[in-house]
């Protein structure tokens, strides 16, 4: 029943993917991310990672997606209904992927994964917050003045220069 | 430091001082400069007679001071310079100092108004600079240093007067011929070097004395030190410069031609006398002793004042030479010193004859007549006592007569050469030699005299227009005849005939450290012997040429065209000095011409025409060849080819530069592929 | 389901995606899509091999760090992109060659 359900959301994943990539309408390719992050997100929990997956919705879904639509928006005007956009030497960028992705399949398949098995964790909140206030603790301070320069930075880059 | 070394350091480089300032600034400054060298020169005569006097107080002939410092040290190879100041060095330091500073005050008025004044100076400064040095030298090496210093400055005011084309010629000769002489003299050094291991004296002394070279060797060594003093004391036959050097000014003459520099070669002589061995000094006796009647045979017949006194002053410097070469070396030196006086004084008479007949000539305006031409002269007696006194003094010296200085270092000479054939019979020439010059040397002498100042002029109307010359050139002459007297060198003894006195006793003969050389104890133990006979024959002789020239010249008895055409074969060689520079013209310069214009053709028109320019040519072929290889292939094909293709390529491959962020990942993505294909293949 | 390459496969199809997305398409936001979609498979990956290497939370922590990561370039980005669109009234990248001529 688990296993159905992990192939329907790994289809539901990758299908979106491909729409993503191929629909020629960005608004299009953009609703469709969302099905990818949320299908994502239902593997993360596939992978006992209940928290991450939460995180996952809420900063894709909630946060990064919106600001891509906004720069959809910002950027094509609603007037024009083509919003469309061309792609150029799709021939040789399929294959090229094509390639890696054999390599990487045939990479993955061919090596002999070590396997330890655990025990699934009661909580995964408390470990991640522990480590985060213990071992990476100096990263995450960075992360978070990564963010508020990133935060300062967008502001910049955005206004109109006067 | 010796107070002696350092008076000779002062007289050594105040004249080279005052040389530089002259050469520099001579005629920026007051008076043109002479003042500076006339000072240089009359302080080193202040501080030589100083050093004179303390030698004649020590009165110790051994008394020697050296001092020296190291030139040139390579290793084992050391040079080393300095001062050696004994009693000869003392004696011929003021002789030079004297005749040098005479000349100085002599040319004040004589040189006054030349062009080149400050220069002339300058070279008088530089003469007097080189001459000390070979006097003052305890070594070769500056011996020879200075030597060729003073063959210098002698070219150069030989050739003072150098627009005159006989001058500049004639300074060249002197130089050359010079020159000659000295290759002979730098042999001789070598090969004393060469042998000992150093060139100061004292070494090569002690060298020769410890056997370190003997023999033929020696001898050689010996002859080619002697070939530097025949090019520089104008020795048969390499003679042939003194009399053309009669071209400088009369002063210059006086103090080189006459007095300092030819004797150089005599000094040398005498320095060098205790290695020379005795089969050189035969050699060098002949030579002196040919020189002394050779040159006195030519003398007498010369009409140009100066050149009867440049042949006097070679006949003069024979019997020098024929005096060492006989060992009576002391009897040379004492013959330098009083030649020295008497011999200056008559330069600077004639002179101050030249200076009054030019400007009598000038006066009239007369730029025809040769104002040193005897034969123009005559009647000079009453117009110019001073000269005329002091000259008669002189030629009294130089005749031999007693009471003068020439008269006993003469008979010193003169018993050396007798005594010297007393012991070696198979040279009876020498004594030959030397009284046949002395007869000759009287006789041309005071034909001389008389022909200048006795007489009724030759050109009347010229002679109220002689006068007597200033102060400044007649001091000169009162000064040097007065120290031809005899007195001045036989203190303290008043013996007129003997030349027992100082000069003898401070320089004192040494032993020759040749082996197997007589003792210069028997040396003098056989002049002593022949003092007398010599001193009657010289007498004989002298009183013979004097009443020759009175009876043909003054009493006009005898006459002299009558024996000239007699005699006309001789009477020829001699007036045109035996063909000495034709034979040389003939034989030497001539061949030697022909022989460089032979190679010359050689060289230009066979070797440089056809190998060298041959080769040119060649060259410049090979050279369009390269040329072509290298501009239209290298350069054109290579060179500009690689930055073609470069070009070349860079339009392709900026192709791939599109700027487009995808196409870098796409190359990057295809690279990725390459590199894992490549990994699993491998 | 138990089996880590199927993860691993999963998420090199949404990397082979994304990275087809980075290199063809012309509109800016379209390859920022892409960009999310390859941290995606790599967030995919952390968390697998979290899960199948011993489920220690470093995984966790960097998927974390991956994701902070992602939502700042997502704002600058799009800054860069609004940016573009203003002085060159286009997004398309291919346009912006300004550097090149």
């Amino acid at each position: 029943m688990s296993s159905v359900l992990f192939w329907i959301i790994a289809f539901v994943a990758i299908g979106s993917a491909f729409i993503v990539v191929l629909n020629k309408n960005l608004f299009y390719s953009a609703i469709a991310l969302v099905f990818t992050f949320m299908g994502v997100a239902g593997l993360y929990v596939f992978l006992w990672a209940d928290f991450m997956a939460g995180v996952q919705v809420m900063i894709y879904v909630g946060g990064i997606l919106v600001l891509i639509l906004f720069g959809i928006m910002l950027t094509n005007r609603i007037s024009s209904v083509n919003i469309s956009h061309s792609n150029y030497h799709q021939g040789i960028g399929a294959v090229i992927v094509i390639g890696i992705f054999f390599i990487l399949g045939w990479m993955i398949l061919e090596t002999p994964w070590l396997r330890i098995v655990e025990q699934e964790p009661t909580q995964t909140v408390g470990k991640i917050g522990r480590l985060l206030m213990t071992e990476y603790l100096l990263p995450f301070e960075v992360a978070s003045v990564l963010l508020l320069a990133a935060l300062i930075g967008a502001a910049m880059l955005s206004r109109k220069a006067n | 430091m010796n107070i002696f070394i350092e008076y000779s350091l002062f007289i050594y480089f105040l004249p080279l001082l005052a040389f530089l300032v002259n050469i520099f600034f001579g005629k920026r400054l007051p008076r043109h400069g002479d003042w500076v060298s006339i000072g240089a020169v009359l302080i080193t005569l202040a501080l030589s007679m100083a050093m004179f006097a303390g030698m004649l107080f020590s009165y110790d002939p051994d008394f020697r001071v050296e001092s020296s410092f190291t030139w040139i040290s390579l290793g084992d190879f050391v040079i080393q310079l300095g001062f050696l100041v004994d009693n000869i060095t003392i004696t011929m330091l003021l002789v030079v100092a004297l005749i040098s500073s005479m000349s100085h005050i002599f040319s004040i008025k004589y040189m006054e108004g030349d062009p080149l004044y400050s220069r002339y100076y300058a070279y008088l400064s530089l003469f007097t600079f080189s001459m000390n040095g070979i006097v003052l030298s305890n070594n070769l090496m500056l011996l020879y240093m200075s030597w060729e210093l003073v063959g210098l400055s002698s070219c150069l005011l030989i050739g003072f007067w150098f627009a005159k084309k006989s001058a500049a010629d004639a300074g060249m000769k002197a130089f050359m011929t010079n020159r000659v002489g000295d290759i002979g003299f730098f042999i001789g050094i070598m090969l004393l070097f060469t042998a000992i291991g150093s060139v100061s004296y004292s070494d090569i002394f002690s060298g020769v004395a410890n056997g370190k070279i003997t023999g033929t060797l020696l001898t050689f060594a010996g002859v080619g030190l002697f070939f530097g003093a025949m090019g520089k004391s104008s020795q048969f036959p390499l003679h042939i410069w003194l009399p053309d050097a009669m071209e400088g000014p009369t002063p210059v003459s006086a103090l080189m031609h006459a007095a300092t520099m030819v004797a150089a070669g005599v000094f040398m002589m005498v320095r060098l006398f205790p290695i020379i061995s005795p089969d050189a000094l035969v050699f060098v006796a002949y030579i002196g002793g040919f020189t002394a009647l050779f040159a006195s045979t030519i003398a007498i017949t010369q009409n140009d004042i100066k050149k009867v006194l440049a042949y006097s002053t070679v006949s003069q410097l024979g019997y020098m030479i024929m005096s060492v070469g006989t060992g009576a070396y002391v009897a040379a030196f004492f013959h330098l010193v009083t030649h020295a006086m008497f011999k200056a004084n008559l330069f600077y008479g004639s002179g101050s004859v030249i200076h009054a007949m030019h400007h009598a000539l000038h006066k009239k305006h007369d730029h025809e007549t040769d104002p040193q031409d005897m034969r123009n002269m005559g009647g000079f007696k009453e117009k110019m006592p001073i000269t005329y006194w002091s000259m008669l003094v002189s030629t009294f010296a130089i005749a031999g007569v007693p009471f003068f200085s020439g008269f006993l270092s003469k008979d010193a000479i003169l018993a050396g050469s007798l005594s010297f054939a007393n012991h070696h019979p198979e040279h009876f020439l020498l004594p030959v030699f030397g009284f046949g010059a002395a007869l000759l040397t009287a006789f041309y002498m005071f034909r001389l005299i008389y022909m200048t100042f006795h007489n009724e002029p030759q050109m009347p109307e010229l002679i109220e227009e002689i006068h007597e010359s200033p102060k400044e050139m007649t001091f000169p002459l009162v000064l040097l005849a007065t120290l031809s007297f005899f007195i001045f060198y036989t203190l303290p003894y008043f013996n007129p005939f003997s030349d027992h006195g100082w000069f003898t006793y401070v320089i004192e003969a040494k032993t020759s450290l040749v082996h197997g050389a007589p003792s210069a104890h028997a040396i003098a133990e056989g002049i002593h012997h022949s003092h007398l006979p010599a001193m009657i024959i010289s007498l004989l002789v002298a009183g013979l040429g004097i009443l020759l020239a009175w009876q043909m010249y003054l009493k006009r008895k005898l006459s002299a065209e009558r024996y000239a055409n007699k005699f006309s074969t001789l009477h020829r060689l001699s007036l045109n000095k035996f063909y000495v520079d034709e034979l040389y013209e003939r034989f030497i310069y001539t061949p030697v011409l022909k022989l460089a214009g032979k190679i010359a053709f050689l060289d230009w028109d066979l070797y440089d025409k056809y190998v060298v320019d041959g080769f040119g040519k060649f060259t410049e072929w090979f050279a369009d060849l390269i040329g072509k290889m290298d501009y239209d292939g290298l350069d054109q094909g290579i060179v500009d080819g690689t930055g073609r293709s470069a070009n070349r390529l860079g339009d392709i491959l900026r192709n791939l530069q599109t700027g487009q962020l995808q196409n870098y990942i796409l190359f990057a993505l295809f690279g990725v592929i390459l590199i894992v294909i490549i990994q699993t293949m491998v | 389901m138990d089996q880590l390459h199927n993860y691993l496969l999963i998420a090199s199809v949404l990397f082979s995606l994304g990275l087809f997305a980075v290199i063809t398409r012309r509109n800016a936001v379209a390859v920022l899509m892409g960009v999310e979609l390859i941290l995606n498979s790599a967030n995919l990956n952390f968390l697998a091999f979290s899960r199948f290497g011993g489920m220690n939370f470093n995984g966790h922590i960097f998927a974390l760090f991956v994701i902070i990561m992602a939502a700042a370039e997502a704002a600058v980005a799009l800054a860069i992109i609004i940016n573009l669109y203003n002085n060159y009234q286009s997004i398309n990248v291919d346009e912006a060659g300004q550097l090149k001529r």
